[in-house]
C-alpha cells in the first residue's frame, strides 16, 4: 500500500488553477523530487497535504486513512510533516529549544504548565542528538534567528525531523544556500531520512540536486502532474525537457550504490506520458 | 407603530455618524494597514474644535446662521492634526512589529484626552444652538428636529461624495492601488509616503466631520472618544474592515440595534451589540463586506 | 563543558535565587526599617506587581497585546466586594478563592471570543469587552454601588490576624508580609510557568505562529489557557487590593487603568520575567508622586510611552541589561 495517495485534488484560486485533479502517490522509505517552474502547484499540493487550508474537492489518504478535513494537529500526530520554502523558525529561542519543541509536542508534553522543562533530560538529550545528526550541534545555544542561512535550512528540517514523521515534505531545502554548501546540505538530509527510512518529498529548483538525491521524480505544471518516473525516465521524456526550459538534460554523476534501484511500477504513467 | 419612523430617522442620524467615524477607521486601514487606536479622540477633537469655535463666535454676537459655517471646523482640525500626526508619529513603526504601533497609538489616545482636558477642561461643551435654531417638524403627531435631517443629508452626501472621490478619481485610484500592493505602486512611481498622508487626514478629517455634526445635539465629553473607538470597531468588524460599504452597512446595524436597545433595554446595549459582533464574526469572519 | 550543559546551564533555577533571595529578604525588611507610609505604598506597588506579571505573560510571552486588563482586575476587587456586601465575608483566604473562581469565570469567556483573533482585532476587542463591563458596573448600580463604590473593611489574615486596632499599623505589617507573601508565590509560579513545556509553546506561538501549528501545537487552547492565567493574576491583584484601598469603584475598571498596567509593563521592560515587577514598582512611585504635581496625568503617561516606545523599546530591563553586557565587555 502507498504511504499516501491523493486522489483527484483540487484548489482553485479564484481563476488561477492551482492544483488541478492530482492523483499524487508517495511509498514507503523513499526519496521523491517534486518538480516544476514557479507557479505549477507543488507548494500548494503540500499545502493542501500538510493541511495549511483545505482542497475544494478531491481525497487525501494516509496509510489508508482520509485525512482530506483532518486539522494540521492530527496530520502531524498521524506522521505527516514539512519545512518551509521561506524560513519558519522560533527566532527568539534557541537551536535546542526549536528542536526540543517537536519533541515535547510529540509526547504530548506541551500542556504542563507547572514544571520545569529543563528538567526533562530525556527531551534535551534527544533534541541535541538531533541537532548532531544535522551537524548543528555546535550552535545548539545560538538564538535561531541569529544563525546563517544554510544553518537556518537545516534547523528548519530539523524542527520537522524531530517530530519523528513517516513522510516528511520539504519546499526547497536548498533555495537561498550558495552553491558550495547545497551538497553538504542534502548530503546530511538524505542520509538522515534514508537511514531512518522516513520517505521525503523534496520541492526543489537545482536540477542537479535533484537528479543526484531522488529516486523518483514528478513533475507539475500549471497544477497538474506532467510526468513521474525514475530520473532516467524524466530525463528523456521530450515534454518534460521542452515545459521546463533550462534544464540540463546531460547527465548528471550517478551515486554509487547506496541508493536503491529505481522501479518501473512506481510510476502507473511510465515514461514519455504527458499531461495537458 | 408611531415611533416606528421616528426610531428609523434617529438610526440614520446614527448611522450617518458612525459611518463617518468607522469609514475613517477603515479608510486608513485598507491603504496603511494600521489601526489608530486613537482614531475615536480625533473624532472627540472635531466635536470640541466645533462646539469651541461656535461657543466662542456666539459669545461675539455673530449671527447664527454665520454659525453654521463653523460646522466643518472640527472636520477641518483634525484633519490638520491628522497630517502632522502620521508623518511624526506613525511612519517610524511601518516596519516594526505590531504590538509597537497599538502601542504609540494607545499612547497618543491617552496624550490627546488630556490634551482636550488641558484646552477645554473637564466640563462637557455644547453648541446647541444650532440644533435648536432649525426647529422641528411635526412627524406623525411628534416633534423631531430639523437638525437631525440635516445630520443624515450630511451623512447621505458625505458617503457619495467619498465614494466618488475613491472610484472616479485620479487620487481614488492612487489610494486603492496603494492599498492594493504598496510595493508595486511605488514601483509604478506612486509616492507612498504622500499618499498615506493623505489617506490619514482623509481619515481624520471623517472622524472630525461625525464629531462637529453630532455637537450640537449632544456635548462634548471627555470620554466620547473612546466610546467611539469601541463602537467605531463594533462597526468594522460586522462590516468588515477595509471596507467603505462594510462601513455603511455595519453602521446602520450598529445604529438600528442600539436605538432599539435604548428604547426597550438600557442597561445592556454595550452588551447586546458585542453578542451581535461575536455572532457576525463566528458565522463571517471577515466580516460582511470584509476581504480575508 | 558539553554545549548541550552550556545551553541549559544558563537557565538554571540556581542562578535565579542568586538574586532572588537578597531581594525577598530585603523586602521582607521593609516594614522594620522604613515608616508605614512607605511599607503601604509598597504594598501597593507589589499588588501591581502582580498585575504586570500575570499581564505580561500575554505580551511578552504570548505575543498579545492586551488593553482590557483592569477588567480582570476589576473583576477581582468587585468579587471581594460583593462577597463583603452579600455573605458578610471576612476572611482573606475566602476573597482570594472568590477573586480567582470569578476571574476564571470572565476570562474563560472573554478568552474563549479574544482568542480567535489577530493581534489588532485581539487588542481592541479587549479593550471592548473591558468597556462592556465597566458600563455594566455603572448602570447597575444597585449591586455595585455605582460611582459611588463599595466599602471594604480590613479582613482577617489566616483567620487569626485581625484588622482590629490600629489599621496603619495593621496595613503596614501584617498586610504588606501577606500580600509579599502572595507577591513571591506568584512570582514563583509563573517564573515555573515560563520555564515549563507550556511557556516554551506559547514562545513558539509568539514567534511563529504557522510553525507552531506545524510542530502540533493548537494555537487558540494554549493562548485561551495563558488568557485564563493571565486574568487569574491581576485577579488576584485586584482582590489584594481592595483592602488596602477599603474602597471599590468602577474607576479600575475603566480604560485607563488598562493603560496604566501596558505603561507599566513597557517601562520595566517586556521582553524579560522580571520587566513587568520593576516597572510596576517604579511606576507607583511615579505615580504617587506625580498625580500631586499635576492632573494631567494621563498626559504625562502618554508621552511616555511614545518616547519609551520610539527610543527604549527594551524598557528599565532590557536596557539596563544591554548596558550591563557592554559594559562587561568593556571590562
Amino acid at each position: 500500500m502507498s504511504l499516501l495517495v491523493t486522489k483527484q485534488l483540487v484548489k482553485y484560486f479564484g481563476e488561477t488553477h492551482a492544483v488541478d485533479h492530482v492523483d499524487f502517490t508517495v511509498q514507503e522509505s523513499e526519496v521523491l523530487a517534486l518538480i516544476g517552474s514557479n507557479g505549477a502547484g507543488k507548494t500548494t499540493l503540500v499545502n493542501l497535504i500538510s493541511g495549511l487550508f483545505p482542497p475544494d474537492r478531491g481525497q487525501i489518504l494516509f496509510h489508508g486513512a482520509d485525512v482530506t478535513h483532518q486539522s494540521v494537529h492530527d496530520r502531524i500526530k498521524a506522521g505527516i510533516a514539512r519545512s518551509f520554502q521561506l524560513v519558519n523558525l522560533f527566532d527568539q529561542l534557541i537551536a535546542l529549544d526549536n528542536v526540543a519543541l517537536s519533541i515535547f509536542s510529540r509526547g504530548a508534553k506541551t500542556g504542563k504548565l507547572f514544571s520545569l522543562a529543563a528538567r526533562d533530560q530525556a527531551v534535551w538529550q534527544e533534541a541535541f542528538e538531533v541537532l548532531r545528526l544535522f551537524g548543528l550541534e555546535a550552535k545548539a545555544g545560538a538564538l535561531a534567528g541569529g544563525l546563517s542561512q544554510g544553518e537556518r535550512k537545516l534547523l528548519d528540517v530539523a524542527v520537522a525531523y524531530a517530530l519523528k514523521p513517516k513522510l516528511l515534505f520539504l519546499d526547497e531545502p536548498t533555495s537561498g544556500v550558495s552553491t558550495r554548501e547545497k551538497a553538504p546540505i542534502m548530503d546530511t538530509i538524505t542520509a538522515v531520512v534514508r537511514s531512518e527510512r522516513i520517505s521525503a518529498a523534496i520541492i526543489e529548483h537545482d536540477m542537479d540536486v535533484v537528479f543526484k538525491y531522488s529516486d523518483r521524480i514528478v513533475v507539475m505544471h500549471q497544477g497538474a502532474i506532467l510526468a513521474d518516473g525514475s530520473p532516467d525516465q524524466i530525463r528523456n521524456n521530450e515534454a518534460v525537457t521542452t515545459t521546463l526550459i533550462g534544464t540540463t538534460a546531460g547527465s548528471p554523476p550517478s551515486r554509487a550504490g547506496s541508493r536503491p534501484a529505481p522501479s518501473d511500477d512506481t510510476s502507473p504513467r511510465g515514461a514519455g506520458d504527458a499531461r495537458g | 407603530m408611531d415611533f416606528l419612523l421616528i426610531h428609523l430617522l434617529n438610526a440614520f442620524l446614527y448611522t450617518a455618524v458612525l459611518f463617518l467615524i468607522a469609514g475613517g477607521l477603515s479608510l486608513i486601514y485598507g491603504v496603511m494597514r494600521i489601526i489608530n487606536l486613537a482614531h475615536g479622540n480625533l473624532y472627540a477633537f472635531g466635536a470640541y474644535v466645533t462646539a469651541w469655535a461656535v461657543g466662542g463666535m456666539m459669545g461675539q454676537g455673530a449671527p447664527t446662521p454665520l454659525l453654521y459655517l463653523l460646522l466643518p471646523a472640527g472636520a477641518v482640525a483634525a484633519a490638520a492634526l491628522g497630517s502632522v500626526l502620521e508623518p511624526t508619529l506613525l511612519r517610524p513603526f511601518y516596519k516594526r512589529p505590531e504590538e509597537y504601533q497599538l502601542l504609540v497609538t494607545f499612547g497618543l489616545l491617552m496624550i490627546l484626552e488630556d490634551v482636550m482636558r488641558f484646552l477645554w477642561g473637564p466640563y462637557p461643551l455644547s453648541a446647541s444652538t444650532l440644533w435648536e435654531d432649525l426647529g422641528s417638524v411635526s412627524i406623525q403627531g411628534s416633534l423631531y428636529p430639523n437638525y437631525n435631517l440635516v445630520v443624515i443629508a450630511i451623512g447621505g452626501v458625505a458617503a457619495t461624495f467619498l465614494w466618488a472621490f475613491i472610484y472616479r478619481t485620479r487620487f481614488g485610484v492612487m489610494l486603492r492601488a496603494t492599498s492594493q500592493d504598496m510595493r508595486m505602486a511605488s514601483a509604478l512611481g506612486v509616492n507612498v509616503n504622500r499618499v498615506y498622508v493623505q489617506a490619514f487626514t482623509i481619515g481624520c478629517f471623517m472622524a472630525g466631520l461625525g464629531g462637529a455634526i453630532i455637537v450640537p445635539s449632544q456635548s462634548a465629553v471627555l470620554g466620547m472618544g473612546v466610546d467611539a473607538l469601541v463602537l467605531a470597531f463594533i462597526v468594522v468588524v460586522i462590516g468588515g474592515l477595509g471596507s467603505l460599504e462594510g462601513a455603511l452597512v455595519g453602521a446602520f446595524i450598529v445604529a438600528v440595534v442600539r436605538e432599539a436597545g435604548i428604547t426597550f433595554f438600557p442597561e445592556i446595549e454595550l452588551a447586546v451589540l458585542y453578542l451581535i459582533a461575536a455572532l457576525v464574526l463566528l458565522a463571517r469572519p471577515a466580516g460582511l463586506f470584509g476581504r480575508a | 563543558m558539553s554545549a548541550l550543559a552550556v545551553a541549559l546551564d544558563t537557565r538554571s533555577p540556581a542562578r535565579v535565587l542568586a538574586w532572588a533571595g537578597p531581594s525577598a529578604v530585603v523586602l521582607v525588611a521593609v516594614p522594620w526599617v522604613a515608616d508605614p507610609y512607605q511599607a503601604i505604598l509598597l504594598a501597593y506597588g507589589l499588588i501591581m506587581a502582580i498585575a504586570a506579571l500575570g499581564f505580561n505573560l500575554l505580551l511578552g510571552y504570548t505575543g498579545l497585546l492586551s488593553f482590557g486588563h483592569s477588567a480582570y482586575f476589576g473583576v477581582g476587587a468587585y468579587a471581594v466586594a460583593m462577597m463583603v456586601k452579600y455573605l458578610k465575608v471576612t476572611s482573606m483566604e475566602l476573597f482570594l478563592v472568590g477573586a480567582v473562581i470569578a476571574s476564571v469565570l470572565v476570562t474563560a469567556l472573554f478568552g474563549f471570543v479574544c482568542v480567535r483573533y489577530t493581534r489588532i482585532f485581539f487588542s481592541i476587542l479587549t479593550l471592548a469587552l473591558s468597556q462592556v463591563l465597566w458600563s455594566l458596573a455603572f448602570k447597575f448600580f444597585w449591586i455595585t454601588g455605582g460611582t459611588d463604590g463599595l466599602r471594604v473593611p480590613t479582613p482577617s489574615l489566616l483567620g487569626v490576624v485581625t484588622g482590629k486596632g490600629d489599621k496603619i499599623e495593621f496595613l503596614a505589617h501584617a498586610y504588606y508580609h501577606y500580600v509579599l507573601a502572595v507577591f513571591l508565590i506568584c512570582v514563583a509560579v509563573m517564573w515555573v510557568i515560563v520555564h515549563s513545556p507550556f511557556g516554551k509553546a506559547l514562545q513558539a506561538i509568539r514567534d511563529n505562529e504557522t510553525r507552531a501549528a506545524f510542530v502540533g501545537i493548537r494555537i487558540r487552547w494554549y493562548r485561551w489557557v495563558a488568557f485564563l492565567v493571565s486574568g487569574v493574576f491581576t485577579g488576584i491583584a485586584g482582590a489584594l487590593w481592595v483592602p488596602l484601598n477599603g474602597l471599590t469603584t468602577p474607576e479600575v475598571l475603566y480604560w485607563p487603568f488598562s493603560g496604566e498596567i501596558v505603561f507599566m509593563t513597557v517601562l520595566g521592560g517586556f521582553r524579560t520575567f522580571v520587566g513587568p515587577v520593576i516597572g510596576a514598582v517604579v511606576f507607583n512611585y511615579l505615580k504617587t508622586y506625580a498625580v500631586g504635581y499635576t492632573v494631567y496625568w494621563q498626559l504625562l503617561l502618554g508621552v511616555v510611552l511614545v518616547a519609551l516606545v520610539l527610543s527604549l523599546p527594551t524598557g528599565i530591563v532590557g536596557t539596563a541589561g544591554r548596558l550591563a553586557q557592554r559594559w562587561k565587555r568593556a571590562a
